[in-house]
């Protein structure tokens, strides 16, 4: 086996914990978890890693953001648009990438994939391929922490497209009625699937569903992790104090297309170009030069650093062995 | 021991449970303050309090997926499904969700959720909620399926499901609710999971039964007096091979019994496996006695002919044990419909 030199060989719970450091540190996770999706596009469209993938590219602040805010013990579920979720959280980008690549040494052992991501250290349920299906799961999360009166919180990560299914319905009614200790976090990245929101909801300001449960509501900017924090923070605090559960709207764009076999070319002329300028890579770059907290030179070396740490946990990853075949029949049945 | 109804036998299952820990609730609609649309949670709320004993609104993927996240977070949750149809708004949560949580964790995550859940045709509530629809969830590795047949089955069965560490889904026979048997409390009167159950051991043929044609398999080999072996498979995923390849290796007939449409049956799979295995020993084709392929019909006379039962059964084991042929369903017989 290859030896482990590099920054990720951090443990899941030490890089979380980095991410309260300061803005620095949040923006070299920001960094980090673009050029993975970056690298990974390339290596999934050069049949480097089988099956399919989807990016969060642009959608980078909402996770760092939500990570900062949580403790390790609270637990979350995310979706099949999961890395940015993982990385930020604390998985590390070799753990990440080698479940993607299908290798034993994935946190899953190589039979989850780029949709089933999961680290139970820093409270990361396995990542649901089915829209809307970790709704109630952190409902029922929640349900056990009130239960056993722990301050521990639940935390729902979920897209706009999910606010059609009745899983998102049914989830926000019972945390509501049940007053949980759950926190809805809607990643309204205009587009679910292959289709903008216009035409699949009547309404594109999705906080306003919240209303009909009872529930607290916010909107955020979800490109800036300052903004993400702070409405977090309001709805984690309220959870975790008896304040029952919140739904959080984070407005974002998906800058890439649904999955890796879509370019999205079903976007209106110039939407994308609009809202690069709210890239959340560049704001958090600009907010820190114009702070004073790096200058342009030390901004270019942390790019260059963290994008060369990348390349060499690619090149590590990808010669690490496949899993067994009996791998194949492990962890299956509990008895 | 002590006579109750089986569904006071689920009732003291709970309890007993719930007694013995306390990370134990239930939830589902009107399992609180009703005691349960078929009562089998009375008395449960006034015992363990609304903490514990939780209506629901009528949201059954909600509560089986947050029965998912609570069995996750350090919970054993029971969830009560009021007829099985209910199910399929909620399925997901179980089969592509608390199935999978083992396989997507490397083995960390645990689901000891168990789901309840009526099924069953003989009660006079039409084609929608009279189904059994095991055949919806024995195709996935890592939910066991169970069944239960009388009181001391539904009580063993519905214990050692709460206790089992993964998601367990049970299939309670609602016209069995009523059903008397004499019930052992305690750890002694736990059924284990995976295991099938001899109810009458004999020597003619083998016949593997499950819930509601457990009794009536019964009542048909002791009206007709023949020497078969009665095996009530209890659980259906995963299924116990071992005890019914032993018993058709010693009898080398093979009959199902069961209680849904012929195709896609549960018992195909049995009579595949053990035809595989013993196709050269056996004396008979083995065969299946199965519902028609209709929806469960409303009218009295009509819905007792769907379920395998009385001179139905007897006619084909007769025919079956005096010529080693299979013989034809009853409505092939009687000329009311083709196969």
């Amino acid at each position: 086996m290859p030896e482990i030199t590099l920054a990720t060989s951090e443990s899941s719970v030490e890089r979380r914990a980095a991410l309260r450091s300061g803005d620095v540190e949040r923006f070299e996770r920001i960094l980090e978890i673009r050029g993975f999706e970056e690298r990974l596009n390339v290596l999934f469209a050069s049949g480097a890693i089988h099956g399919t993938t989807h990016l969060a590219i642009g959608q980078e602040a909402l996770a760092v953001g939500l990570a900062t805010e949580l403790e390790p013990t609270d637990l979350v579920t995310g979706t099949y648009r999961g890395h940015a979720l993982a990385l930020a959280l604390g998985m590390s980008p070799r753990s990440v990438l080698a479940e993607v690549m299908g290798k034993a040494e994935g946190p899953m052992g190589g039979v989850g994939g780029s949709m089933h991501l999961s680290d139970r250290n820093v409270g990361l349920l396995p990542t649901f391929a089915i829209i809307g299906a970790g709704m109630p799961v952190s409902v029922g999360a929640g349900l056990a922490f009130q239960y056993n009166n722990e301050p521990r919180v639940s935390v729902a990560l979920f897209g706009d497209g999910a606010t059609n299914i009745g899983a998102f319905h049914e989830s926000m009614n019972l945390a509501a009625i049940w007053n949980l200790p759950v926190v809805f976090v809607c990643d309204n990245n205009v587009y679910g699937e292959y289709s903008r929101i216009n035409l699949t909801t009547p309404i594109e300001d999705l906080y306003q569903r919240a209303a009909s449960y009872a529930m607290p509501a916010a909107v955020v900017d979800g490109m800036e992790v300052a903004a993400v924090r702070a409405t977090v923070a309001e709805a984690v605090e309220r959870a975790r104090t008896g304040g029952g559960p919140t739904f959080i709207e984070a407005k974002t764009y998906r800058f890439a297309g649904h999955s890796r076999a879509d370019t999205a070319p079903y976007r209106p002329e110039g939407e994308l170009e609009h809202w690069q300028q709210r890239d959340p890579v560049k704001l958090a770059r600009e907010a820190l030069v114009a702070g004073g907290h790096l200058d342009a030179n030390a901004v270019a070396n942390l790019e260059e650093r963290v994008g060369k740490a990348l390349d060499d946990v690619i090149d590590v990853v990808r010669d690490l062995p496949g899993p067994s075949l009996e791998a194949m029949f492990d962890n299956v049945w509990t008895r | 021991m002590s006579q109750m109804r089986l569904r006071q036998a689920i009732v003291a299952a709970l309890e007993d449970e719930m007694d013995a820990d306390p990370t134990v609730m239930i939830m589902g609609e009107d399992v609180a303050a009703a005691g349960g649309p078929f009562k089998t949670s009375e008395g449960l709320l006034e015992k363990f309090g609304p903490n514990r004993v939780r209506d629901t609104p009528i949201s059954e993927m909600a509560f089986t997926g947050a029965g998912v996240g609570a069995a996750i977070a350090g919970l054993r949750p029971v969830v009560e499904i009021m007829f099985m149809e209910f199910l399929g708004v909620a399925i997901d949560q179980l089969v592509t969700g608390a199935a999978k949580m083992r396989y997507l964790s490397n083995g960390e995550l645990s689901v000891p959720l168990t789901v309840r859940a009526s099924v069953g045709s003989g009660s006079g509530f039409g084609c929608q909620h009279s189904q059994t629809l095991e055949n919806w969830v024995t195709a996935t590795p890592g939910l066991t399926v169970a069944t239960v047949s009388t009181p001391q089955t539904a009580y063993g069965i519905i214990r050692a499901a709460i206790q089992d560490p993964g998601p367990t889904i049970v299939l309670e026979p609602r016209a069995l609710y009523a059903v008397r048997g004499e019930v052992h409390r305690g750890p002694g009167g736990l059924i284990p999971l995976g295991k099938a159950m001899i109810v009458r051991p004999g020597s003619a043929v083998t016949i593997v039964a499950m819930g509601q044609t457990v009794t009536t398999s019964l009542a048909a080999v002791e009206e007709m007096g023949i020497d078969a072996e009665v095996i009530d498979l209890l659980t259906i995923a995963p299924w116990d091979r071992q005890t019914v390849l032993d018993s058709v290796a010693k009898t080398k007939r093979l009959v199902v019994i069961e209680e849904a449409p012929e195709s896609g049956g549960w018992g195909s799979e049995i009579v595949a496996a053990i035809t595989r295995e013993l196709f050269s020993e056996l004396v008979a084709a083995p065969f299946r006695i199965t519902a028609p392929n209709v929806p469960v019909p409303y009218s009295r006379e009509l819905e007792a002919r769907f379920l395998p039962q009385g001179a139905d059964i007897t006619r084909q084991l007769r025919h079956y044990l005096s010529t080693d042929s299979v013989p034809a369903p009853w409505w092939v017989a009687e000329r009311i419909h083709s196969a």
